[in-house]
């Protein structure tokens, strides 16, 4: 899905799919109010600012820490993988599912899995792959990108999911969600217990401990990393946190920043596989190292700050471009604020062209952030890139440059502003190309009847009273 | 103290009685008020869209503008964040010009901020009693210069109500270029701050300190048909002060 296409697919969306609309904003409202009332419980502001702190930190040493990781994971029996790309993905996944003869496994959630193709690339081999997050298992069904990081299916209105369940899973047309979440239950415990494969994301590592941290609601985390013989962690490389304290804050801040709970459900802290002697958890526990594309954003200064993110979704819920359509306009694996600085960041403001503009630079996404990423400077710094590199509409520069023209020049300032006048028609217009942009969906503008630069001569020498 | 006024591109040729009323307004405390002929657009447009150079000739061309006045006042949050918060930005390490920029960027204010922060005025008459509007707050404003209590005092102190919008900090679609670069989505962020405006009790207008949300919103509603009036903040402050015209 070419992310080029993006105004043109949230134009359709919102024509042709109200409903989608009505169930995104829904949701988004409801996560955002939970944010700001879990924000104002704590000193959300000294706590943003410890995390962003803790997080450059990380990034400036993330050499290190790498290294650091590695050693404890490695000392605590995990094996480690490093990734560059989808493919060394694949191959690692591919060599653990020929040695342990995987033919099915189940899922945690992970958005890092969506960037790399994981499923797609395991049905390939033969293995079948079930997601387990309530949500995720809806998408899988519906055969559906994610199009939220933290609630993947809140575009999803009952009805659909209801006719979903019907289809699949055989429950009655009009279930209660509470059904509808007894059927997926029912149907993902044969394969928690079938499963030879368990695969997640991380949502932090800890250098100091090697611990992979796993936050979630729902229970089916611990159950996909726990129950199969063998667990894999995905791991972004900007994931790492350097101390075990530094839990202490994120864990917290992540849950009051995603859904505005003072902590997530459940909290895993996986220290290794199965030790001998006891009688629980995975023979084999692997983290794979994923960079795709995060050494080369890390390496660049003025944009790099988007490593910091912690995938909570609060931009998400907090932007008003977002709420009108969900993620799935957007193309990219993570949509919203953070999809529209990620996509540039990894994948180059060509192919990302033109999500960084998908915006009105409001500013209520850094304004939520837990670790304050500065994205509407960012969104500004890639337009301001792209803009250099010649990314651009056609007659865009030239049109740009007559404008800057004529408003260094305050006679031809006012000489348009005459003809302005003088063809009152053209402001209306539905046909003129631009005019029409404006007019097809709004009334058409209404200047002064004289500006105010005429009016100004009039009134100049009025004294007071 | 010498003031000059700002009217910006926008309150030039859709709103200029907001220009009319800021001067009155200004004079009508005090102010000596100058509105330097050669003033055009900020260039925040450009600048918004990428293109640097072009928005950097246009803020060079403003801050000559400008020289020389102890205060810049501008009706409108969004222009106003353009000279404050990101003519600095665009002259980042250049020197003089830089220096120029931050200058002009401290001698900069939104018309109510200046009004209450630096003339210390709270209370401009009573001219708004018994009336009724709904209040967007900008989101440049809100955000980037932090203009949130000051016009909401301002117009609360002339006896206007003001009436509870869930919606009123959040962005009306505008955002300039992004108006016509992604026409649909824009429109979709004016439903959502038009259907939740309260039916009951209604207001009698939309009130904004800046003059592209208004634009924006008032020709989507009246696309739909509703027609909702709206008024730039300047032309009420002005009432506040002088009564209804």
């Amino acid at each position: 899905m070419a992310l080029r296409d993006y105004p043109k697919r949230a134009a359709e969306l919102l024509e042709r799919r109200p409903e989608v609309r009505e169930s995104v904003m829904r949701a988004a409202l409801h996560f955002d109010r939970n944010r700001a009332r879990a924000y104002a419980e704590v000193d959300a502001e000294a706590w943003r600012g410890y995390a962003r702190r803790v997080k450059d930190r990380l990034l400036t040493g993330l050499d290190r820490y790498l290294e650091a990781v590695e050693a404890r994971l490695t000392q605590n029996g995990v094996r480690v993988h490093w990734a560059e790309g989808p493919e060394d993905v694949h191959r690692v996944l591919g060599e653990i599912v020929r040695a342990a003869g995987v033919r099915r496994a189940v899922k945690a959630k992970s958005m890092l899995s969506e960037e790399l193709g994981v499923n797609a690339f395991l049905e390939a081999q033969g293995v079948e792959v079930f997601e387990t997050d309530l949500g995720e298992f809806i998408i899988q069904l519906a055969g559906e990108p994610p199009s939220h990081i933290v609630g993947p299916a809140i575009h999803k209105s009952l009805a659909e999911i209801q006719r979903l369940f019907a289809e699949h899973l055989g429950t009655p047309p009009d279930a209660s969600p509470e059904a509808l979440a007894a059927a997926a239950r029912a149907f993902l415990r044969e394969k928690f217990l079938t499963a030879e494969l368990g695969i997640s994301g991380a949502n932090f590592l800890v250098a100091e401990t090697g611990t992979i941290v796993l936050v979630e609601n729902e229970g089916n985390i611990r159950l996909s990393t726990s129950l199969p013989r063998v667990h894999v962690a995905l791991v972004g490389i900007e994931k790492l946190l350097p101390r075990w304290e530094d839990l202490a804050v994120f864990l917290q801040l992540l849950a009051r920043a995603a859904t505005g709970q003072p902590i997530g459900t459940f909290v895993s802290l996986i220290q290794g596989p199965r030790r001998p002697g006891e009688t629980e958890g995975p023979e084999e526990v692997h983290v794979v190292l994923v960079d795709n594309g995060r050494s080369a954003a890390l390496a660049d200064l003025e944009a790099g700050e988007v490593l910091r993110c912690i995938r909570c979704g609060a931009c998400l819920n907090a932007c008003p471009v977002y709420r009108q359509t969900g993620g799935h306009p957007f193309g990219f694996v993570y949509s919203g604020p953070i999809g529209e600085v990620l996509a540039p960041a990894l994948l180059g403001p060509r192919e990302a062209y033109p999500l960084y503009h998908a915006s009105t630079l409001c500013g209520a996404c850094a304004e939520v952030c837990p670790v304050e990423i500065p994205i509407p400077k960012l969104l500004l710094t890639w337009r301001r890139r792209a803009a250099e590199e010649g990314i651009r509409l056609p007659l865009e520069r030239e049109l740009v440059r007559g404008y800057a023209e004529a408003m260094v020049r305050p006679r031809a300032y006012r000489l348009a502003s005459k003809a302005m006048r003088a063809f009152p028609g053209a402001l209306r217009s539905e046909r003129l190309p631009l005019v029409r942009a404006w007019t097809r969906l709004r009334a058409g503008l209404e200047p002064s009847p004289r500006p105010f630069h005429e009016l100004w001569e009039e009134i100049k020498d009025e004294r007071e009273g | 103290m010498r003031v000059a006024l700002f009217a910006t591109c926008l309150v030039d040729q859709f709103f200029a009685q907001a220009g009319v009323a800021t001067v009155r307004l200004l004079r009508s405390l005090g102010v000596e008020v100058d509105f330097p002929r050669g003033q055009t657009c900020c260039g925040q447009p450009a600048f918004n869209a990428g293109h640097w150079d072009e928005a950097r000739r246009m803020a060079r061309h403003t801050l000559a503008v400008f020289e020389g006045y102890d205060y810049v006042v501008l009706p409108s949050g969004s222009c106003g964040s353009m000279l404050k918060t990101h003519y600095p930005e665009l002259f980042t390490g250049r020197g003089l010009e830089y220096r120029r920029a931050v200058d002009l960027a401290e001698r900069t204010f939104e018309l109510s901020q200046f009004i209450v922060r630096v003339l210390g005025v709270e209370r401009l008459g009573d001219g708004l009693a018994g009336r009724r509007f709904a209040y967007h707050h900008g989101c440049h404003a809100l955000r980037e210069l932090g203009v949130e209590e000051e016009p909401v005092l301002l117009l609360k102190n002339a006896g206007a109500e003001l009436v509870p919008w869930e919606a009123d900090r959040e962005c009306c679609g505008f955002g300039g270029v992004f108006s016509v670069k992604m026409p649909a989505v824009s429109v979709a962020m004016a439903d959502r701050k038009l259907d939740t405006l309260p039916a009951e009790p209604a207001p009698e207008a939309l009130v904004s300190t800046d003059a592209g949300c208004l634009l924006h919103l008032a020709g989507r509603s009246r696309r739909r048909g509703q027609a909702l009036p709206v008024r730039h903040l300047a032309e009420l402050l002005w009432e506040a002060r002088n009564g209804a015209s």
